[in-house]
């Protein structure tokens, strides 16, 4: 089987802890949490670390609290936990759709929520072994000089693999760093970059604790989905992915709506124009349409996961248009995906 | 019977689900030390140099071997013995080994392996047939068919131009299957352990461990009873494990160096690059059809695209043309053939050996003539099935043909008659058919001795030791030994031990690939047992004052017929005869009778008997998007009989989901750089989560229906169930296709983005189909004219001597003639 290198194993019981190691260790660091995308990714040897810090030992990291108003989601949370949560399924069902449909389910009773939002952004130019890759002298994200997806390109073209991370883009999440030196609080969507390599705006030390929910997305007042394309309902990654959060207005037109789509960037690329566009117009299948055009505009498909790139691209127009007529309750207009909805 | 036809429990069935069964990884005796390989980064390229020393520093190194350490060549045909166990002077495939590391543990053994430095001169690269034949320099390999050819097959039966004169409609199709890996669960391993005098053992996931002994013999150098292979049960084969590989003579080579245990095994990416998988290959399809459907005449072309080294590959390049006689009414026809080398890991036999893809072609290209004759594709298959006991064209001689019940019954079990053609809209039906061997008729080296042997030991406690070479690779043959067995001599499962798939100690079997197992095995199985029978019933008929022939075999008894009272136990029985004959054993062996073709290549598809199966598929479209699902599956296959029913559902079932992987998503897809920028040319995936197989969540309701029409030549009347049933399902699923939204697709894997741009085409009012358009020029060589049977001819190609396939070429090396 592939090996892991050698490294230090650090299992820190409290937060501060964990801070501090990152803080002292310095390049060499890695936060692991259920391991499911840092372990094979360093048997590959694309990711590296001469330490890696554990934060399964943290009780705090991993509780779901529901107060009633915002919904706080451990980082540690199990994606398995945080899909069958009664406060997710019950205020928050979009979410619980989309982390259900990540992965299966042993991958998911390991995988994290704090994982899954910072998984590495993916390409089959880069998740291969280190032979593999020094067959095509390696690519510009890691060793290499040329995104070989776009060997003219000055940007690394990997894509975001997250589901859970379009999903709570859409609802307005927001999420709790902290490192040694203090503590803040952003919305989900800024931690991400469109950029195959640094795509996450954190410090290295800063720890991804918790995912804050606001209450004004909770089912009552909002209705979300999600839309997820992938080769097979069991396992498989999104090649496209579109999540929806649409509040109406009491004659119906849509308030507030965010599009969010996966797999088509190399961050949960939010559709602007779409949710422009749609703003104060009802939700019918003339303004669907028209969105999900814009939805297309706005994805970048390329060669470098599942399925032909331009046939990728015209499943954005489809998926987010299946998205926004849920959120809208119309019929989704194409066949279900195999996974639950 | 009592036993026989059956659903008994399989005999390894509570050491498999309970952990008990010991493949090859699970062998680690003391002292052993690991292998890992330096495999080539380069696709195709000249070695400068090696350099070892680093590697030789490296903690824990016990031995590092290059290709200059095993300079014998070997290949599982005698034709292309093409390969070295580590390459030597040049490489020819990403993936392919170079370079061995032992060490004390396989971390160390992994980490050694990154200091080696290999120093390459890039050269120009071939990634496709096509431009194997567009490019006859450099060469890949300096034997062959010229060029970058590996093969060329042209053969004519019949008047073929006479054949199309007859004709009311001509059809002319262009298809495309692509290539897949075999994906067993287990990957390769392998475990050499030196023993006294100059000895070792390999312990190997092999199918085919009397050809891996062979070829160790070569390579090393050492009289082969000094060579002992055991091949352990394989956690699923399909064909990938029955070439010898590199990794094999490895390990055996160090035991013997270094004088303890050496294991080797193999990560899932090598596994991809040891491939031996489904050719890629490009075909055109002309036939002639009168207005009733019946077809004049057939030809064929086939362009494979073989990889870098020989394998099964001219055996492949045979049957992609060999089968196509057999399921119905072909008077006259042409094969013309030609397989390319290429930078890509070797392909070979893959479940179907060469059959699938020409039999899509052949099942799509008949749901067309239906719609052109407008006829109905069941019916008109039904009007033509080709006869039982019928010599082909091409001088197959046919055994029992279920072909006609076969359909019968999946037309009734999906309500064909009333649904065909009539569904809604994105819901649609599709019919195929197909035969395969009951096993290849000689064997892959020349030789007139059996192609499987039983030995039967008698116990005079009532035991029945079973030795067979035969190799249990997850299909249930050690189930179908102990079963005949059991069955002749009336004792229970539980009575027979069995000793299989070891050349030290049991009769050769030549290996579990062309679905000769249970007809082979079988056959030897029963002759040993009948013999055993026949001297138990000797003494057992003295002991009892009655007519041996009188004497039943039942319940671990022997009894009169007449007086079920009047009897022995079986181990009485044994006590009384080996007390008259002293010790007690009885051999059987099996040679499969002799084909009637004569010409040069018609060693390649006669076998036996031939099984037959039948497929609907009902699948759902969604024309927004080209996606789809199948729905139902309802496969009939001709079995003969079945030794164990449950086993038979298996591999029915196994032999379905295989062939929707392949029609549905399997590729063994690569990935060129801009020539300009970079000579890589990559196995696109190599991973379990990337080549796309389905999972059980993508498998359909499947219905089947085992046909059974014992055939004589089989062990109790049993055909093959291995392979047989997935050769219908890829052309189902095109014809089904066709049904819902009226789109042709003529290749596989059918993706989406193919249905949407069929129907775009169709929007346009163009042809609603998605394929290739025309078969590229090929030099086939010379045309071998063969008249048939039917003409008058006696098996032979005209101006051919009378030697035929008996005669050795002047070159001194056999012809080929095996499967």
């Amino acid at each position: 089987m592939l090996r892991l290198p050698p490294f230090d194993f650090r299992a820190p019981r409290r937060l501060a802890e964990a801070a501090a190691i990152l803080a002292g260790e310095g390049d060499g660091a890695r936060v692991v949490a259920g391991g499911t995308d840092l372990w094979p990714n360093m048997k590959r040897r694309h990711q590296h670390a001469t330490t890696v810090v554990s934060l399964m030992g943290i009780p705090e990291l991993a509780a779901v609290d529901d107060g009633g108003g915002e919904l706080r989601l451990g980082a540690t949370a199990t994606l398995a936990q945080v899909a069958a949560s009664d406060a997710v399924r019950r205020r928050y069902p979009a979410l619980a759709c989309a982390v259900r449909s990540i992965s299966s389910p042993p991958l998911r009773n390991m995988g994290t929520l704090g994982g899954n939002l910072c998984l590495d952004t993916r390409c089959t130019y880069y998740n291969q072994t280190e032979p593999w890759r020094r067959a095509i002298d390696f690519c510009m994200k890691e060793a290499g000089t040329v995104c070989w997806v776009a060997p003219s390109s000055p940007r690394c073209w990997a894509h975001a693999a997250s589901d859970a991370a379009p999903m709570l883009c859409a609802l307005g999440a927001r999420v709790l760093l902290r490192a040694h030196d203090g503590e803040r609080v952003v919305p989900l969507e800024e931690l991400y970059r469109d950029d195959g390599i640094d795509y996450l705006n954190k410090r290295r030390e800063e720890i991804l604790c918790a995912v804050l929910l606001p209450a004004e997305a909770a089912v009552e007042h909002c209705a979300g989905s999600f839309w997820k394309l992938r080769r097979r309902g069991a396992i498989d990654f999104a090649v496209v992915s579109a999540a929806a959060a649409a509040w109406f207005d009491a004659g119906g037109a849509v308030e507030r709506l965010r599009l969010v789509l996966g797999a088509v960037a190399s961050r949960p690329l939010r559709v602007v124009a779409a949710e422009e566009l749609l703003a104060g117009r009802r939700l019918d299948e003339e303004a669907v349409a028209e969105a999900a055009r814009l939805a297309r505009k706005a994805a970048t498909p390329m060669d470098n996961t599942d399925f032909q790139a331009q046939w990728r691209g015209l499943m954005v127009e489809r998926y987010a248009a299946a998205a926004l007529r849920q959120a809208a309750g119309l019929e989704p207009g194409i066949r279900p995906p195999h996974h639950p909805l | 019977m009592k036993l026989v036809g059956t659903p008994f429990r399989r005999v390894d069935g509570r050491a498999k689900v309970t952990g008990q069964t010991r493949f090859a990884d699970d062998l680690t005796p003391p002292r052993t030390c690991f292998v890992r390989l330096v495999r080539s980064t380069l696709p195709h390229a000249r070695i400068r140099a090696i350099d070892l020393e680093p590697a030789r520093r490296m903690p824990g190194v016990l031995a590092v071997l290059t290709g200059d350490d095993l300079p014998i060549p070997f290949g599982i045909l005698p034709v292309s013995e093409d390969e070295h166990a580590l390459a030597r002077g040049k490489v020819r495939y990403v993936g392919e080994p170079v370079v061995a590391v032992a060490a004390l543990t396989e971390e160390q053994a992994d980490e050694a392996t990154r200091a080696v430095r290999v120093d390459y001169e890039p050269l120009a690269t071939i990634a496709s047939a096509e431009e194997a034949i567009a490019t006859p320099e450099p060469r890949i390999h300096d034997y062959g068919a010229g060029g970058n050819v590996h093969k060329r097959v042209s053969l004519e039966f019949g008047d073929l131009e006479a054949g199309f004169a007859e004709a009311d409609v001509i059809l002319e199709d262009d298809c495309f299957f692509d290539g897949n890996t075999h994906l067993p669960i287990e990957q390769h391993a392998a475990l050499a352990v030196p023993e006294d005098e100059g000895r070792v053992t390999l312990y190997s996931s092999t199918q085919t461990p009397h050809y891996v002994h062979r070829a160790l013999a070569k390579v090393l150098q050492l009289p082969p009873a000094r060579i002992r292979v055991v091949a352990c049960p394989n956690g699923g084969g399909f064909g990938g494990k029955s070439d010898v590989f590199g990794h094999e003579i490895v390990v055996a080579r160090l035991a013997l160096e270094l004088g303890r245990p050496v294991k080797i095994t193999l990560t899932r990416e090598e596994v991809f690059y040891c491939h031996r998988g489904r050719h890629p290959v490009r075909m055109h399809l002309k036939t002639g059809f009168r207005k009733d459907g019946s077809i004049t005449a057939q030809h064929l072309k086939t362009l494979l695209d073989g990889g870098a080294y020989g394998s099964y590959g001219v055996a492949s390049t045979f049957y992609t043309g060999a089968l196509q006689t057999v399921t119905y009414n072909l008077p006259r026809y042409r094969f013309d053939g030609l397989r390319a080398f290429t930078n890509k890991p070797p392909c070979g036999p893959k479940r179907g050996h060469g059959t699938p893809q020409p039999r899509f072609a052949f099942e799509v290209h008949l749901d067309k003539a239906a719609h052109a004759l407008g006829l109905d594709p069941a019916a008109l298959r039904l009007r033509h099935l080709a006869p039982a006991e019928a010599v082909t064209a091409n001088w197959l001689k046919l055994g029992t043909v279920g072909l006609g019940r076969c359909i019968e019954a999946v037309v009734e079990g999906s309500g064909w008659r009333r649904r065909y053609g009539k569904l809604p809209y994105g819901r649609g039906l599709g019919l195929a058919c197909g035969a395969y061997l009951c096993g290849a008729g000689l064997p892959i080296y020349w030789n007139h001795m059996p192609q499987s042997g039983v030995q039967i030991l008698l116990d005079r406690g009532g035991g029945v030791a079973v030795y067979c070479g035969q190799t249990e690779i997850g299909q249930g043959s050690d189930s179908v030994l102990a079963a005949i067995v059991a069955e002749v001599l009336g004792i229970g499962l539980e009575d027979v031990r069995l000793c299989v798939a070891d050349t030290g100690l049991t009769p050769v079997d030549l290996g579990s690939y062309s679905s000769r197992v249970t007809l082979m095995a079988g056959n030897a199985a029963l002759q040993a047992a009948e013999r055993a029978r026949a001297i138990l019933a000797e003494a057992a008929g003295e002991r009892l004052g009655r007519d041996p022939q009188s004497l039943v075999f039942a319940g671990g008894r022997v009894f009169d017929a007449a007086e079920p009272e009047h009897g022995l136990t079986f181990a009485q029985a044994v006590i009384e005869a080996e007390t008259r004959n002293g010790t007690l054993a009885t051999t059987g062996s099996y040679v499969p009778p002799r084909a009637p073709g004569r010409y040069k290549g018609a060693g390649v598809g006669p076998s036996p008997t031939y099984s037959y199966s039948a497929a609907v598929l009902e699948v759902e479209v969604d024309p927004a998007t080209g996606l789809y699902e199948v729905l139902h599956v309802w496969i009939a296959h001709d079995v003969g009989r079945s030794i164990n029913p449950t086993l038979v559902l298996g591999q029915v079932e196994g032999s379905v989901y295989m062939g929707l992987g392949e029609a549905m998503m399997e590729e063994q897809a690569f990935r060129r750089l801009p020539r300009r920028l970079s000579p890589a040319l990559v196995h696109k995936m190599p991973s379990v989560l990337e080549y796309k197989s389905p999972t059980f969540r993508d498998m359909p309701e499947i219905t089947t229906y085992l046909i059974e029409d014992p055939d004589p030549r089989g062990p109790l009347g049993a055909k093959e169930v291995g392979q047989g049933p997935l050769l219908p399902i890829p052309p189902a699923l095109a014809n089904a296709i066709f049904d819902a939204v009226g789109a042709r697709i003529d290749q596989v894997p059918i993706h989406p983005h193919m249905i949407l741009r069929a129907l775009a085409a169709q929007a346009k009012g163009e042809e609603p189909r998605c394929g290739p358009r025309a078969f590229p020029a090929v030099d086939f060589g010379p045309t071998l004219r063969v008249p048939t049977p039917e003409e008058g001819g006696d098996g032979r190609a005209l101006g051919e001597d009378r030697g035929g396939t008996m005669s050795r070429p002047a070159s001194g090396r056999p012809a080929v003639r095996h499967g």
